[in-house]
């Protein structure tokens, strides 16, 4: 069955069950691999994109609930990592094994598109939907505060 | 069906673990350096092509031939190349190695890539600068005294003449390679990117979704197939009805592969193979099997447990034995016997274990997120018969390694599928199957009888472990000691004792056992840092203090685990990280530092030795109702000359976070032969709201770097255990930990 959505401003029409995840439909479908499977069920948060600019875990939201909506994945943030949450996410040298960044890169700027100057208790509330197993935590926190200080650091999603 | 050979001991050890004779002695850092030094000699690769290529237009690409797995070896290895051939990093491009075992020592782990890349590396790019320096004399018809290297080039200086590495390679590869025992190395006192923070090289592909993973991968008509695999460990499938999931969209086919080798190797099953992942996934749950549950159905977390009680009733197998431990105990006045107990401990690598691979008559290929290549290489070359040479293994960035990616189980699994169906597939693991068909840390048992003296000295100190060991997994013949992967540091303790006994039963188990991040010190730091704590209070002293007491003068304990070629413990550094942990944590009453600490928090200390490096750590909890909250952890790490410090500072505050996993909230419990967690619903991870604060010190020493992927981890759990003793005045001793123990 076709359904046709925005996915980082173009287009698309895919042809899968209306009961595929998102996840899916993005990583083999459209070979869109920076949306990473984690746990299949919400609780990782790896899975992590923006479905009408609000954050969104893909490997549990149907392709049918996305028809019609504007989808943003981490490649669709900028053309070459110059986002500003981006730029403090490299700037504070936060990747360890990098693969559940871009779930904590998408929740980091839908938090700050809430709350520009969030405090700890707002990264803790907002952040721990999203687990990173090399304990990088202590400094996507630090990435955070520094990205909102940044006069672009509130920059909203597609 | 389908019959892959059962891979044998033999060439198992041929290509497993780098170097080593035997598994835990693989993974002792001097031996599998060694090796590669001396592999080195024999063969000397032209160190132009196996580690260092330049482009005319002077662009360099430095090779990693171990596996990146957040760690950071992609960074602190290319600096160490670039330092000797005088760089700008600026210029450096960093590039995988192919899988060659004859030319790299590709084995990723026992925290050995710094340690034991540190030597050949230098000499490799020495080597290398070497000859671009002669290639420089010779155009120029000069002396090479006369030349030196300098920001990817060398440079004449008499007559003030700079030819790029690029404008010399061509002549500069065809020269002799020098004797690599004797090439000058770099004098450290010049080091500029050596010893210098360096940020990671892939942070940026990180960051933006570009860096790929293993399971990433994607080939044209490539498949993906999930398996069905019998969830007691050592069953099988008695039969199966594919039918519905042949009907669910997008599933092609299903087949059945069988068990592999020996123990908790492959466990075999249902396989389904679909043209996309999502549909794999369905169509196994649509899958009507039933399980021959085999001979462990019965065996249970609580089964294991009377086994351990069973074991510390009576004598083990000696391990050591100095002096008369039962005699000083029995006679001792002031005595201690406690129990300690760890569970099985689950990897939870971010990516689940996946693999690709593609196997034709004519060669394969594969896509392996893995920590040993050399023998991923092996065991496709064995399922497809082919020789290794025509197994082409790209090693790719991976979503955390900690141990279990030097397995190769599932590449067994997804060699065997490629075989069957002669096209490119994905074996991709769910959560599911990741949490219940791991390689856990074992679960043991440990009974501690201590006794102090009048004095304040350790009169006697008994240890005797049972656990479900690591090396009895892949010995059944009987050949391997089990004891020899279980003990690490505990059985040379740095504390001074007259009398010390360490003793040793073996609890079968059928439940897969192979590296958890810092292996045997996970459970024999909590031991040995909880005892010593516990005679701390017995002797009625404070807790650094009794262990710098008993530590003593300075002096070397040689690494009773491997006399050959263990680096001993030098009592001074691991006084010297004890000490500035503590001070930096302004340990000691608020008395004494005039700075009381806040209601209900207390502090705890613990020390350690391990991967040849010094590990120590203050960590401050709160416990409210018997709720425990870490609110911060000060760490003191000696790892040797630090070769990217803000990585290895970066690789403590990942295994401080990584020791917290298996202790806060759960733990992995077996019922009727099975592994009862499933995914992070009861097997929670910290999350940010879970974190302390870390701060990391580290000591800028000039020895030769050590280990510290793993480190950082023994020690934070007898910190926080004694902090909660401070705190509450109950010890812990056993995970996770539960409030009801500290009521």
């Amino acid at each position: 069955m076709a359904t046709t959505f925005i996915l980082n401003g173009e287009s698309q029409t895919v042809d899968v069950s209306p009961d595929m995840p998102l996840l899916w439909v993005l990583r083999d479908t459209l070979n869109m691999t920076g949306t990473k499977f984690g746990c299949g069920m919400a609780l990782c948060g790896a899975c992590t994109v923006h479905l009408n600019g609000e954050m969104t875990r893909s490997c549990i939201t149907p392709i049918s609930a996305v028809a019609g909506k504007k989808v943003t994945t981490i490649e669709g943030l900028s053309a070459n990592g110059s986002h500003p949450v981006q730029q403090a996410w490299i700037a504070e040298d936060v990747p360890q094994c990098g693969y559940c960044q871009s779930g904590q890169i998408m929740s980091a700027v839908a938090l700050l598109a809430k709350k520009p100057n969030p405090t700890d208790a707002d990264i803790d509330d907002f952040m721990s939907g999203n687990i990173c197993r090399c304990g990088t935590y202590q400094r996507i926190r630090k990435a955070i505060h520094r990205a909102a200080a940044t006069p672009a650091g509130q920059a909203k999603s597609a | 069906m389908t019959t892959a050979p059962v891979l044998k001991r033999r060439e198992f050890l041929k290509t497993g673990a780098a170097g080593g004779t035997a598994l835990v002695v693989a993974f002792h850092l001097p031996s599998s350096a060694f090796a590669a030094a001396q592999d080195q000699e024999k063969k000397t690769p032209n160190p132009l092509n196996a580690w260092v290529r330049i482009t005319p237009d002077n662009r360099v690409t430095l090779i990693l031939g171990k596996s990146e797995m957040g760690q950071g070896a992609m960074t602190a290895l290319p600096m160490i190349l670039a330092e000797e051939l005088y760089l700008d990093w600026k210029q450096v491009n960093v590039e995988q190695a192919r899988t060659d075992p004859k030319i790299y020592d590709h084995g990723t782990g026992g925290s050995g890539s710094v340690a034991g890349s540190w030597l050949p590396l230098r000499r490799a790019g020495a080597a290398a600068r070497e000859m671009l320096i002669t290639a420089a004399a010779q155009h120029w018809n000069v002396s090479r005294d006369t030349c030196k290297a300098q920001n990817g080039g060398v440079l004449h200086g008499a007559r003030n003449q700079f030819l790029t590495y690029g404008e010399l390679v061509g002549d500069a590869s065809k020269l002799p390679v020098p004797d690599l025992n004797t090439v000058p190395l770099k004098n450290s006192d010049d080091f500029t990117i050596v010893g210098h923070d360096r940020k990671r090289f892939e942070a940026a592909a990180k960051s933006t979704g570009a860096a790929k993973f293993g399971i990433d991968s994607r080939m044209p008509g490539m498949e993906y197939a999930v398996i069905a695999r019998c969830p007691v460990f050592g069953g099988k499938v008695a039969k199966f009805d594919a039918a519905k999931a042949k009907a669910v969209p997008g599933v092609r086919d299903v087949i059945s592969i069988d068990a592999v080798g020996q123990g908790g190797f492959t466990s075999g099953g249902v396989v389904v193979l679909a043209n996309n992942s999502w549909a794999a996934i369905q169509g196994r749950k649509a899958l009507n099997i039933t399980w021959d549950e085999g001979p462990n159905a019965g065996e249970s977390s609580e089964s294991l447990r009377k086994h351990f009680i069973e074991n510390a009733a009576k004598p083990g197998k000696v391990v050591r034995n100095e002096g008369d431990a039962d005699g000083a105990l029995s006679s001792a006045s002031k005595k201690i016997e406690v129990a300690y107990e760890l569970p099985f401990a689950p990897h939870a690598c971010m990516e689940p274990m996946n693999c690709t691979v593609y196997i034709r008559p004519d060669g394969a290929e594969a896509w392996v997120p893995t920590q040993a290549p050399q023998w991923a290489q092996g065991v496709i070359a064995q399922v497809s018969g082919l020789p290794p040479e025509k197994v082409i293994v790209h090693t790719t960035l991976m979503g955390g390694g900690f141990g279990r990616r030097y397995q190769a189980d599932f590449v067994m699994e997804a060699a065997q599928v490629a075989k069957v169906i002669s096209r490119p597939v994905q074996v991709l693991w769910t959560r599911e199957d990741d949490m219940q068909h791991d390689f856990y840390r074992p679960a043991s048992y440990h009974k501690m009888q201590g006794a102090v003296d009048t004095r304040g000295k350790v009169a006697a100190w008994k240890h005797f472990q049972s656990s479900t060991s690591i090396a009895a997994v892949w010995d059944k013949n009987g050949k391997e000691k089990p004891e020899a992967s279980e003990f690490g540091t505990a059985a040379f303790i740095p504390y001074e004792t007259p009398n010390f006994r360490v003793e040793y039963a073996l609890a079968n188990s059928s439940v897969p056992r192979a590296w958890w991040r810092s292996v045997e010190h996970s459970s024999s730091g909590f031991v040995v840092e909880s005892f010593v704590d516990e005679l701390a209070a017995a002797a009625g002293v404070d807790p650094l203090k009794f262990r710098l007491q008993l530590i003593g003068d300075a002096r070397k304990i040689p690494d009773f685990t491997n006399p050959k070629q263990g680096k001993p413990l030098d009592t001074a550094r691991l006084k010297g990280v004890l000490q500035l942990a503590a001070e930096k944590a302004e340990w000691g009453s608020p008395a004494a530092t005039g700075k009381p600490l806040p209601k209900g928090v207390a502090r705890g200390i613990a020390g350690y030795y391990s991967f040849e490096s010094y590990t120590a750590a203050v960590a401050e909890v709160s416990v409210e109702k018997g709720e425990v909250r870490v609110r911060r952890i000060v760490y003191a790490v000696d790892c040797g000359r630090p070769v990217n410090p803000s990585g290895v500072v970066a690789q403590v505050e990942s295994a401080a976070v990584y020791a917290l996993s298996a202790m806060m909230k759960d733990a992995i419990t077996i019922d009727r032969g099975r592994v009862q967690q499933a995914n992070f619903n009861d097997y929670d991870m910290p999350r940010m709201s879970d974190m302390p604060k870390i701060e990391v010190h580290l000591v800028m020493s000039k020895e030769d770097p050590t280990g510290i992927g793993e480190p950082g981890l023994p020690v934070v759990a007898p910190a926080v255990g004694n902090a909660i003793f401070a705190a509450t005045g109950k010890r812990l001793r056993r995970f996770p930990i539960r409030a009801q123990d500290l009521a």
